[in-house]
């Protein structure tokens, strides 16, 4: 047993470090979020001669072949420069779920123009209410939202309710007939698209040899992203934490830093026991996120979820407050902090969807026993 | 980063195991599975079951007759013992002040107490707390003065725990009451049957004897009974405090306590309310997350870095968790659990749930409150 990070896991958060500490200050990343696409090509370009979109995408398609651990560092890296290009979404969630659920052709042509940062794929699965995605004789209708940076894809993957209810996974460009985007920006300064399919002719991913019911393949590249969710959670904590205790050693209120009031340093402390829980469950979602065994992996990511989630929500509110008025400017990287953790602890599941998903394995488990 | 057990510690913990199940007495691991008050005779026979087998010095290196485990040994042999139901280790002599006789005393002090402390010959108390020093420890007013070769004290201890059965109290007293609070102090060894010793108990809310007042009246202790120098002895207490962290957030009890409550909630049918199973599963979860917590201390220790934050975290969290698992237990039963020290009203394990909830308040309590913790998380590791 041990918590150590190798040579080489520790070269790969040192260059992504050395890259947000040089080139995406909060400046840059303010410029780029205020673009019109709101997000930019040219650092997803940096990021692939870098060779961070490579890290989860096996090398015999163009990657590196590291696991869960190294994307986790990478997220984590990436966490306090809040990364507004969709590294979660294009470089871990689809090549993740092109090689659980694709043909080997499929494979072939996308991963290495991932890897490249050639091509940016994006998976698009929560329906809208009311309006789910379905598919008939190969046509896709219906509305995906929220669908994290659908905009910015050149290729979007797409879960769709058969009609004999099983569900599949098809592929189509945005460019399709049939195919409507609206994006806009989401809370954090990412973006994110509604996509309205009206008979829009799609491919099925894994059509042929691989055609198949697609819940398990989309549930295992969610689970990959969770974790990489989990462990930049930790990242945005740490920078959160951190600022704080400096603001509290440096605002004076009745003649002292409001640090030495202990109202405030034990509300610190609480914050620093959510980051550290938050932070064991981070490597323990790393370490199972990709464990075949199906309850073992659900049960521990939904564990990791709701203590990633509830310390995303504890420190971002104390955070706010202990930096008073401050904390509620936009000038201040804090309040961007803030509502990143906030989207966080909302993506992938809330709290109370994970809470929920585990507490029902305990009466199975009490009634199976 | 790996996060399981090597081989050789795998093996270990099912040694501990099978030691458990075959030698610790069912009396004993019925009293201990159902929450029921341990006499000082069922942890004197564990301790004497353990001496027998050469793990008597628990946490202990070779040099003293310990088994020399590793932080991550000791760590698996607790948890194994915790979850097995065997009592706790009397901590009073084998975790504190055996450490502070390895560390600090001379070879005749070491020679006469450490053996007897394995062997559980004899039982010891903590002679910490006043009336006036709880959390401010350093404002300790006992008395001790020179004349001759012994010290005359005169002073009261409080909360001394299992007092009532203890041969020895380890005391810290003022020998220099014109130095500041923490230079004057120094650390005494003190036969519980010296004339002008006297314990009263303290019934706590349990309606149980646990704690005791320590009254010393004269009392004349040999200077040799002293440890290390004069006025060094918040030196020692530091060390002792600072001492022993592997265990600190009972994960093994807890983990015995939780499987209790679903046991428990299972039987009143309570995991079906939505409600209350999430309440159980977020404890669950707090656990899960302290255990990594506590693996990644341990990994530190081993690996002779310092503790980092997370050591702090470790008391806090653990107390916390025992205490909901408590409180949810108590909940689980509704007001069956009311009848105060009844038998034959509700279910049998609705007895006791009511005063185990009131005896784990202390947890948060003692051992440094958790608001002293917090002082220390936000003072010594985040600066403030």
């Amino acid at each position: 047993m041990n918590f150590d990070f190798t040579d080489d896991q520790r070269a790969l958060a040192d260059t992504v470090r050395r890259f947000v500490a040089k080139d995406y200050d909060f400046e840059r990343r303010r410029a780029i979020r205020d673009s019109a696409a709101g997000w930019s090509r040219a650092v997803w370009q940096e990021l692939a001669e870098l060779g961070v979109l490579a890290i989860g995408i096996d090398e015999d398609h163009g990657g590196l072949g590291y696991g869960p651990l190294e994307t986790g560092l990478a997220m984590n890296a990436f966490g306090a420069a809040l990364l507004v290009e969709p590294y979660l979404a294009a470089a871990v969630v689809a090549p993740t779920l092109i090689r659980r659920a694709s043909s080997t052709d499929f494979q072939r042509h996308w991963l290495p123009r991932i890897a490249s940062g050639e091509n940016i794929v994006v998976f698009a699965h929560h329906d809208a209410r009311g309006d789910p995605v379905r598919v008939a004789d190969g046509a896709l209708s219906g509305r995906k939202t929220v669908a994290a940076h659908a905009d910015c894809a050149d290729l979007l993957l797409v879960s769709a309710r058969a009609t004999d209810g099983s569900t599949r996974l098809f592929a189509l460009a945005p460019t399709t007939p049939g195919v409507t985007l609206r994006s806009y920006p989401t809370l954090d300064g990412q973006r994110a698209a509604d996509v309205q399919l009206d008979q829009a002719v799609a491919t099925e991913v894994g059509a042929g040899d691989t055609a198949t019911d697609a819940t398990q393949a989309i549930d295992a590249a969610l689970d990959i992203g969770l974790a990489a969710l989990c462990a930049e959670a930790v990242g945005i904590m740490e920078a959160t934490v951190a600022a704080t205790v400096d603001y509290l050693k440096t605002r004076r209120q009745f003649g002292q830093p409001i640090g030495r009031f202990q109202a405030l340093q034990h509300r610190m402390a609480d914050m620093l026991l959510h980051q550290e829980q938050a932070r064991s469950m981070s490597y323990l979602a790393a370490m199972h996120c990709a464990n075949p065994d199906q309850v073992l992996r659900q049960r521990t990511l939904s564990a990791a979820k709701v203590t990633v989630g509830q310390a995303c929500r504890f420190i971002a509110q104390n955070a706010v407050q202990l930096h008073g008025g401050m904390g509620m400017t936009d000038e201040l990287i804090l309040s961007h902090w803030f509502k990143r953790l906030t989207a966080i602890e909302m993506s992938f599941g809330d709290t109370d969807f994970h809470l929920q998903r585990f507490a029902a394995q305990l009466s199975r488990g009490a009634r199976a026993a | 980063m790996d996060l399981d057990f090597s081989p050789e510690e795998n093996a270990f913990r099912e040694e501990v195991r099978k030691f458990v199940t075959d030698r610790l007495p069912s009396h004993i691991r019925h009293k201990v599975m159902n929450g029921i008050h341990l006499e000082r005779n069922d942890h004197v026979l564990w301790q004497r079951t353990l001496h027998q087998r050469g793990w008597g010095g628990v946490g202990w290196p070779r040099e003293f007759g310990g088994p020399g485990w590793t932080p991550t040994e000791l760590y698996i042999f607790e948890e194994e013992c915790a979850k097995g139901g065997a009592p706790r280790l009397i901590s009073f002599g084998l975790k504190m002040i055996a450490p502070v006789l390895m560390a600090f005393g001379n070879p005749e002090q070491q020679a006469r107490y450490l053996p007897k402390i394995m062997s559980a010959e004899e039982w010891w108390c903590q002679g910490y707390s006043e009336p006036g020093a709880g959390s401010d420890l350093a404002s300790l007013k006992t008395r001790a003065v020179r004349d001759g070769d012994h010290y005359i004290v005169n002073g009261q201890k409080t909360w001394t725990t299992l007092g009532q059965y203890a041969d020895w109290i380890f005391c810290l007293v003022r020998t220099d009451p014109e130095a500041k609070p923490q230079r004057g102090i120094s650390f005494l060894l003190i036969d519980m049957k010296s004339p002008g010793v006297t314990v009263r108990p303290i019934i706590t809310l349990d309606g149980a004897h646990e704690v005791n007042e320590v009254w010393l009246e004269d009392v004349r202790v040999p200077v040799a009974n002293r440890i290390g120098e004069e006025n060094q002895g918040w030196t020692y207490a530091k060390f002792l405090l600072g001492h022993e962290r592997t265990n600190i957030a009972g994960i093994g009890i807890a983990k015995r306590e939780l499987a209790r409550l679903k046991r428990i909630a299972a039987a009143e049918g309570r995991l079906d309310d939505a409600l209350f199973a999430a309440r159980v599963a977020q404890i669950e979860i707090d656990l899960m997350a302290l255990e990594i917590t506590n693996l990644r201390v341990l990994s530190a220790e081993g690996a002779h870095q310092a503790p980092g934050p997370e050591a702090s975290i470790l008391k806090i969290k653990g107390s916390e968790i025992q205490q909901a698992i408590a409180e949810l237990m108590m909940q689980a039963v509704g007001i069956a659990a009311l009848p105060f020290h009844q038998t034959g009203i509700g279910p049998d394990y609705a007895d006791n749930l009511a005063a185990g909830y009131c005896n784990l308040r202390k947890l948060s309590i003692f051992g440094g409150s958790n608001e002293i913790q917090k002082n220390i998380i936000s003072q010594m590791i985040m600066g403030l």
